[in-house]
């Protein structure tokens, strides 16, 4: 199956003015930005071309469907439109009514429905249409979702996968850019992943789809128009495993989903001032891969954490809590959070003050004591 | 221009509960919407089933009150509620409870000391709801109602011969939850029942101040689907309604509501008291429409039962309490252990951990 290069469309306004900004998402993908490389494509297969995230996602939805009759996708606008952001394009003539459909609109309809549907096995695939609009859904996911297979002593458990469009930088009204990732990741039971480019994207979707376990799959709306050029299908490196997407020996950034081109960005940057950086993408959120982040700060002996979400009991404090535990004779500074401020996620045009820049990222490298 | 207003399928329910045995173990004159009553030998059953649910209720609150049990509450009075709709179930159809449906579950074949491991605090579920085709009983309220939904959606796209019953309260039927079951299951048709059984009060908030409809059963029609007002404590009314509910979702027709009014005799659970929130004379009157009483009546007019099968099956009640206080006298056995066991499908580092940190622990208590 060959995959459509180009520029893909951005959430139609005629639909959903109040979901994205066309500018913004068009600068958002004028960026031009590349994957750091972590695709492992297979020997043969059809030739590389240019795919967006969006198009991976679609693909992983696609194949998924193919292969196993258990795999449901439903949700609101996902049938006809394809999805706010098209992310489900197609899937509906190519399956039927049957496999993809529009569901009512109701968060905790969806989420219930789809608890009910694993129970009699099924495999279904649910869209929240933003980040603010799964809250609604929020006891479903946290009381039942995350908990019926230890309820039932492994009884019944619930294959189903929550795909959430989250975080900002597009532009979005509010409710349409928030960053939800530490609710689900401090809720037992969840496995929250979130990809930042298209390689991974396509894996990881395949995999949390084919998991026995619930997951979050949280989508970084900024990066839904990055590209890369590619093969698909593509297996990237396991779910539950963080990346090292580039090497380096000073300090360690630690970033996922929206704020991994930041922490390449700032690598780069860093190089300048003569800093040899290494950047991690964490991938997945829950389970967090203590092994490769502490090796990685062990060797650095530094580590920053970016994330959009405000900081406050925020996912980047668990990441310093428990680097610091594991390896606090390492370190030669305290492990720093660059996020967003502790503030509801602003209106379109403050989001620039808001979110973690490479300047803030490079400010927190300098506010350590490199003389230590 | 006109404009087309399509008048077909739109009725609300009758006033008047639906009934076929009064509360003085008569017949009704009242309108029972084109169902049949019950044979006497599916009436016996049921009454048989009453007794027993009313014998281990009674005794469940019992081993409550001395502290056997954390918790539990009692659907005492609400029997034919209870055991009349779990009874029209098929074995493939899935029940969907809550809290208050122990004694659904016992109705159901799940063994009493599964039904209460819940209640006494050995774990959250304590039965294979594959095996009993039964899910956890929900306690965040309402929830259950979508998952009976999206059970019986999965169910009609797999053109599977089942149904599914959810059971919610008075109180329950407030949450959004229940619109939104209401409204999923009636767009996609599914086959599921929701039986409201409306005991009056949602632990001590009354009717009145829950909501100001004239009944439940009328939201049925906001959903495009039918609506049924039954006499809760008629058992043969109920059996006959749901019988017929799921009849009709089995028969591709979607879901229905019925509305079952009822009353709690008991407290909400052992920790509140009902004397704070209504008197003595509402549940002296309600008394006098006990589900078992009037159905004993009504079966001794027909012949159905006599002294011998009532004292056969007062015995049976008796052994069944027994089997409940022998299961609730022996300690459970709880393995620390298993808190790592099931919540994930993989093993998880960071979880094995934290097991090797009580591992340490229960070794040094020298439980290992
Ligand atoms: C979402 C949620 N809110 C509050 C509670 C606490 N609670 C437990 S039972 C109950 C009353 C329910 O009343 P009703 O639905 O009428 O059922 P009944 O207990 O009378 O059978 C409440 C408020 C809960 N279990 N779930």
């Amino acid at each position: 199956m060959s995959v459509e290069a180009g520029t893909e469309p951005t959430t139609d306004p005629t639909t959903d003015p109040t979901a994205v900004n066309d500018e913004t998402a068009t600068a958002a993908s004028a960026k031009g930005d590349t994957a750091p490389g972590t695709a492992r494509a297979p020997e043969a297969g059809p030739a590389p071309s240019s795919v967006t995230m969006t198009k991976a996602l679609n693909h992983a939805l696609r194949d998924s469907l193919a292969d196993d009759d258990t795999v449901l996708i439903f949700g609101e606008d996902v049938g006809r439109l394809g999805g706010v952001f098209r992310v489900t394009e197609g899937l509906r003539a190519e399956f039927g009514s049957n496999r993809v459909w529009d569901s009512p609109l109701a968060e905790s309809g969806i989420i219930g429905t789809a608890i009910g549907m694993a129970m009699n096995g099924m495999r279904p695939v649910v869209e929240m249409q933003f980040d603010a609009y799964a809250y609604p859904a929020f006891e479903q996911i946290v009381s039942h979702v995350a908990k019926m297979r230890n309820r039932t002593k492994g009884r019944v458990s619930l294959p189903i996968t929550i795909r959430i469009p989250y975080a900002g930088d597009i532009g979005g009204v509010e409710h349409h850019s928030d960053s939800s990732e530490a609710y689900w990741t401090s809720t037992p039971g969840l496995t929250v992943v979130t990809p930042s480019n298209p390689a991974d994207a396509y894996s990881l979707l395949r995999e949390s789809i084919a998991s026995d376990d619930p997951v979050v799959f949280m989508e970084p709306k900024s990066r839904y128009w990055m590209k890369e050029t590619l093969s698909l299908p593509v297996s990237t490196a396991p779910m539950n495993r963080a990346q090292v997407i580039r090497e380096g020996t000073d300090a360690t950034l630690l970033a996922y989903g929206p704020t991994v081109r930041t922490a390449l960005d700032s690598a780069e940057a860093g190089a300048e001032h003569g800093l040899s950086i290494e950047v991690i993408d964490l991938r997945t959120l829950s389970p967090f891969d203590d092994e490769t982040v502490s090796q990685s700060v062990r060797k650095t002996s530094r580590a920053a954490i970016i994330h959009e979400a405000a900081q406050f009991g925020g996912y980047g404090a668990e990441v310093a809590a428990r680097l610091t535990e594991r390896n606090f004779t390492y370190l030669s500074a305290p492990i720093l959070r660059v996020t967003g401020f502790d503030v509801p996620y602003p209106s379109p045009k403050l989001e620039e003050f808001y979110l973690p820049t490479i300047e803030r990222v490079l400010d927190a490298l300098e506010s350590w004591d490199w003389e230590l | 221009m006109t404009i087309d207003v399509p008048t077909t399928g739109r009725s609300l329910p009758q006033l008047q509960p639906i009934s076929f045995i009064g509360a003085d173990g008569r017949l009704t004159d009242t309108p029972t919407e084109g169902l049949r009553i019950p044979s006497d030998a599916t009436l016996t059953g049921l009454y048989r089933q009453m007794v027993l649910v009313r014998r281990f209720e009674a005794q469940v609150t019992h081993l409550t009150r001395q502290g056997r049990l954390a918790t539990y509450p009692s659907a005492a009075g609400q029997e034919a509620a209870e055991v009349g709709a779990t009874t029209a179930l098929a074995p493939n159809d899935w029940l969907f409870p809550t809290y208050r449906d122990s004694a659904a579950l016992l109705t159901r074949g799940v063994p009493v000391a599964e039904i209460l491991a819940a209640f006494r605090g050995d774990w959250h579920c304590g039965f294979d709801p594959h095996e009993y085709h039964t899910s956890p009983a929900a306690t965040p309220l309402a929830t259950q109602t979508l998952h009976a939904t999206g059970f019986a959606m999965a169910a009609k796209l797999k053109g599977e011969d089942a149904a599914t019953l959810t059971f919610l309260g008075d109180g329950a039927s407030s949450e959004g939850d229940t619109h939104e079951a209401f409204n999923f299951a009636s767009v996609w048709q599914t086959p599921t029942v929701f039986v409201l059984q409306n005991n009056q009060y949602a632990i001590s908030t009354p009717l009145r101040e829950q909501t100001n409809a004239t009944m439940l059963a009328d939201r049925a029609a906001g959903y495009g689907m039918p609506g049924l007002r039954v006499d809760g404590n008629d058992v043969a009314a109920v059996f006959a309604a749901v019988s017929a509910a799921l009849a009709r979702g089995r028969n591709g027709d979607g879901p229905t509501l019925i509305e079952c009014l009822t009353y709690r005799m008991e407290s909400h659970t052992n920790s509140d008291d009902p004397t704070k929130y209504r008197d003595t004379e509402e549940v002296e009157h309600w008394k006098q429409f006990d589900p078992i009483d009037r159905l004993e009546k009504y079966l001794r007019t027909t012949g159905a039962l006599d002294d011998a099968t009532v004292a056969e099956i007062a015995e049976a009640a008796e052994t069944l309490a027994a089997s409940v206080r022998d299961a609730m006298n022996q300690e459970a056995e709880v393995d620390p252990r298993e808190l790592f066991a099931h919540v994930y499908s993989t093993p998880r580092t960071a979880l094995a951990e934290q097991q090797q940190v009580l591992e340490t622990e229960l070794a040094a208590a020298g439980c290992a």
